[in-house]
């Protein structure tokens, strides 16, 4: 019945690496499957994320989104709740971004107008995340419901708005008038070029840093931070929380407000970054993957990054696989994904035992080592 | 070790263990293990709190497989890898907190797992018959209908036992088993104990209190840091020499307090009362002093109410009926207190639960030492812990404490029940508090540290500080308080001073009868 505890060292280096593998392992076979050479597609997915022209450029892209949802998941998670609502938060958000730039974009000059547009997606994002927060906090309601719920109003909601009020004039499909060229977020690409570095075209902007600048935030914010202090007590033990005198439902909608704006400022890459107006669906499946980054990430925005940096490549070079295979469509590149958010992201803690047991089994002489020198 | 070898010949024990060995990581849980119990014998492991007593019987019971080492029940070796093997081999135990589903009957509970065939109903017809059977010839009356959680907690224990013999136990295994009971229901266990092993039955006590191994076994195995220290006869010994065994040293019994003249009255709690979310009154009428330099012992039975009043006075729960006076501040029902505030007033709380309560287990040491104060000015300035002096305050509490191993960097969790209770003490302590809430100061704390902490509240009451001491250890009480308040279902049922107060009135008083009104059973 007992299992020895997993080292450390190997519960961060090693787990993600063999849940990887078996995830490649799967998805190699499914390839086979399909008649196509495995270790060929393995090729075509690596060059198309980081070594064709601009293939480096989409995957930190991709990886911008899923860092911002990935730490929204993992700030929730410090007071033990779920927050299931990244994507519809990140909808959200983008409407505060984008009504900030269609309104004072070309009014203000872009150095004013998009910080505010900023702060509008992460306020839009933490407003939307408010409700369930509050409906846990004072009424019990379940988190990870009334967060999935709200995704689908969010969605309506834009739906209603793009359709409607917001509609740009003279169009048919949904979605609002272009904000002003002043509010466009530099691109990496014309970032570089004024100082003499020429890129492949890509959309990586400079939402990019941002996100690393979200990262050291959360870092300080978990664990330096007093308000860091008492999340962390409320999420490893309420009792002791409220002995301590923490007001547990005011901090469960603070910090599922900081959540939820982490979660909106997603949108500042895709509305400021990508498309400079509002469209429909732009969140595209990126805060539900965040889940499987935060998990993957064990919580930790050094672990976030380099998870996001995994999928955001395999978002890429799964494109390429598609381009490049006849036989491979669309959809198999997303059982693929699927295939790996499955071995990372829920099975994630399956292997903790077997490979606890064969690590006590193999390293015995090693803990003995370890217990001579404390 | 092996101080029955003279009967050697007649029978087989019924438990034999050999050299056994258990690791866990750095932790040499059980080194060397040998023991013989004979059949029909009760048999006391004790010893303090990560002595290895229940690593000992969780190998003897399923839950943990040992290193090394040999299991031999009545004479022929054995693997016990499952509990459910340990069941087959005539082993059961009776678990510290009851694992029984309260809202199933006795009958039932009884049954649980050993259903037998699908339909329930001759089933139950035929464990009718056993339980009845077995009540008989145990004397271990019960009716087979209660709810379980209708029954008072010594019932519930017996329906344990019951259960243990259903499954055909032949060797029963009590952890701790007097943990929730009154003195009277203590006793009244010992007499079943006495019973079983008239009848065949072999037990084996675990349990860190000295009395109950002179009141009930026949031997007793002395653990300490993984090793059995000595088996002695139990006649043959007497509690100074266990104590010795277990501590490795020589241990004062009474703690050294000496009379003191109390000043005024520093916490005044007027009519309390207090209604549970199910409506039940688990307070009520309840009024009291406490002065300075003055430590009031509450004694109870567990869940008689001595929870909800620490909760209430330490601002955790709401304040609903009555009134609370600390110095100038009255709270009321219109006028709560949240436990920081309090806090700032000078009250500390050492809460009953410390691993729940007292301390975030997944916390490092030195971020335990600032919970409750992590808005305080020991904890940095407003927006960011200041690491750096939150670690040096930690390290110089745990020095001051000798808190083993001194290393704020340490998971709480990984420290020992004494050590997180040292940690959780000394926090509350360097807030100099006026008042000092303390609920249960040494549950589950090993000897030497009991000791220490209660020298600690001795001398914060010598130094002026009021102290309420809630305890169901009744000896903790008596050697601990100037005055003592006797709680029962949710109210006040006696008061004692330090000169009049006698264990055996205070425990008739502790179970809800008036010790005028009734003789001793």
């Amino acid at each position: 019945m007992s299992t020895p505890p997993l080292p450390r060292w190997a519960e961060i280096g090693l787990v993600p690496v063999i849940n990887l593998t078996l995830a490649l392992l799967v998805s190699g076979a499914v390839i086979a499957m399909l008649g196509e050479d495995p270790i060929k597609a393995l090729g075509v997915m690596l060059k198309g994320a980081f070594v064709y022209p601009g293939s480096l450029g989409y995957t930190l892209y991709y990886a911008t989104n899923f860092i911002f949802t990935g730490l929204a998941v993992t700030v929730a998670y410090q007071v033990m709740l779920f927050n299931i609502g990244g994507e519809g938060q990140a909808y959200i958000g983008g409407l505060g971004a984008g009504l900030v730039g269609l309104a004072l974009g070309g009014v203000l000059p872009g150095v004013v107008v998009i910080p505010l547009a900023i702060v509008g997606a992460a306020l839009f994002g933490a407003a939307w995340a408010l409700i369930p927060a509050y409906l846990q906090a004072y009424r019990g309601s379940h988190i990870v419901i009334t967060t999935i719920m709200f995704n689908f109003i969010g969605a309506g909601l834009m739906v209603s708005l793009l359709g409607g009020p917001m509609m740009r004039a003279g169009q048919m499909s949904p979605e609002s008038e272009v904000m002003d060229a002043s509010t466009h977020l530099l691109s990496m690409q014309e970032l570089l070029a004024l100082i003499g570095i020429e890129i492949a075209g890509s959309p990586l902007n400079l939402s990019f840093p941002l996100a690393l600048l979200a990262c050291v935030f959360v870092w300080y914010l978990i664990w330096r931070s007093k308000l860091g202090y008492r999340m962390r007590a409320i999420g490893h033990s309420e009792p002791a929380a409220a002995y301590a005198g923490i007001r547990i439902p005011h901090m469960i909608i603070l910090t599922m407000a900081i959540s939820g704006g982490l979660a909106g400022m997603m949108s500042v890459n895709e509305i400021l970054g990508v498309h400079h107006k509002i469209v429909m669906n732009f969140t595209a499946g990126y805060g539900f993957t965040g889940i499987a980054v935060a998990l993957m990430g064990r919580n930790h925005p050094v672990g976030i990054v380099m998870a996001s940096l995994l999928f955001g490549a395999i978002y890429q070079g799964g494109a390429e696989l598609d381009f490049e295979f006849q036989s491979i469509t669309r959809e198999m590149v997303l059982v693929i994904q699927g295939l790996i958010i499955l071995f990372s992201g829920a099975l994630v803690y399956m292997i903790n035992r077997p490979l606890a047991r064969l690590l006590a089994a193999v390293l015995p002489a090693r803990v003995e080592g370890e217990g001579g020198r404390s | 070790m092996n101080m029955v070898d003279a009967g050697g010949d007649k029978q087989p024990p019924a438990i034999e263990l050999r050299r056994i060995n258990k690791r866990f990581g750095r932790v040499h849980a059980n080194r060397d293990i040998d023991l013989v119990v004979e059949r029909g014998s009760v048999t006391g492991i004790i010893g303090e709190n990560g002595a290895g007593k229940s690593t000992l019987v969780s190998i003897l019971y399923g839950f943990y497989t040992a290193d090394s080492g040999e299991i031999l029940i009545d004479g022929a070796p054995v693997r016990i890898d499952k509990t459910s093997v340990a069941i087959d081999h005539g082993i059961g135990m009776v678990h510290q907190h009851f694992m029984l589903v309260p809202t199933f009957t006795v009958l039932e509970n009884i049954m649980m797992g050993a259903e037998g065939s699908g339909l329930l109903a001759p089933a139950e017809m035929a464990a009718r018959a056993r339980l009845t059977d077995l009540a008989e010839t145990y004397g271990l009356e019960i009716d087979p209908d209660a709810l379980v959680g209708d029954l008072p907690v010594g019932l519930q224990q017996r329906v344990e036992i019951l259960k243990a013999l259903y499954r055909g136990a032949r060797i029963l295994i009590l952890d701790e088993p007097t943990g929730v009971l009154t003195p009277q229901e203590a006793d009244r266990l010992f007499d079943v104990v006495r019973v079983l092993s008239g009848n065949g039955v072999t037990v084996l006590l675990i349990t860190h209190k000295l009395r109950e191994i002179m009141a009930a076994t026949d031997q007793v195995a002395v653990m300490r840091h993984g090793e059995v220290v000595r088996s002695l006869k139990t006649a043959k010994t007497d509690r100074e020499e266990l104590a010795r065994l277990m501590v490795g040293r020589d241990v004062l019994f009474s703690a050294e307090t000496t009379e003191r003249q109390p000043g005024a009255s520093v916490l005044s709690v007027r009519d309390l009362g207090y209604q549970d979310e199910a409506g039940a009154m688990r307070l009520k009428d309840i009024s009291f002093d406490v002065r300075a330099g003055e430590i009031l012992g509450i004694a109870g039975v567990s869940g008689n109410g001595q929870s909800e009043l620490l909760d209430i006075l330490s601002g955790i729960a709401p304040l609903q009926i009555g009134e609370i006076t600390f110095g100038e501040d009255v709270f009321t029902a219109g006028r709560q207190a949240d436990p920081s505030f309090l806090r700032q007033l000078g009250i500390a709380h050492i809460p009953e639960d410390r691993q729940q309560r007292g301390l975030v287990l997944n916390f490092s040491a030195a971020e335990c030492a600032i919970l409750g104060y992590q808005d305080g000015p020991n904890a940095g300035d407003r927006i960011f812990l200041d690491q750096a002096r939150i670690r040096d305050r930690c390290q110089k509490m745990m020095v001051d404490f000798d808190v083993r191993p001194p290393s704020p960097e340490l998971r709480a969790g990984g420290f020992s029940g004494g050590n997180q209770q040292k940690i959780v003490v000394a926090r509350e302590l360097a807030a100099s508090p006026k008042v000092l809430l303390v609920g249960q100061p040494t549950r589950g704390v090993d000897i030497g540290a009991i000791e220490f902490i209660h020298s600690q509240l001795i001398a914060m009451r010598d130094a002026g500080c009021a102290i309420l001491l809630v305890s169901v250890e009744l000896d903790e009480i008596l050697a601990l308080s100037d005055r003592i308040l006797v709680m029962n279902d949710g109210q006040i049922v006696g008061e004692a001073g330090r000169d009049e107060a006698d264990p055996n009135r205070i425990g008739l008083m502790m179970a809800g009868i008036d010790p005028g009104s009734e003789a001793r059973p």
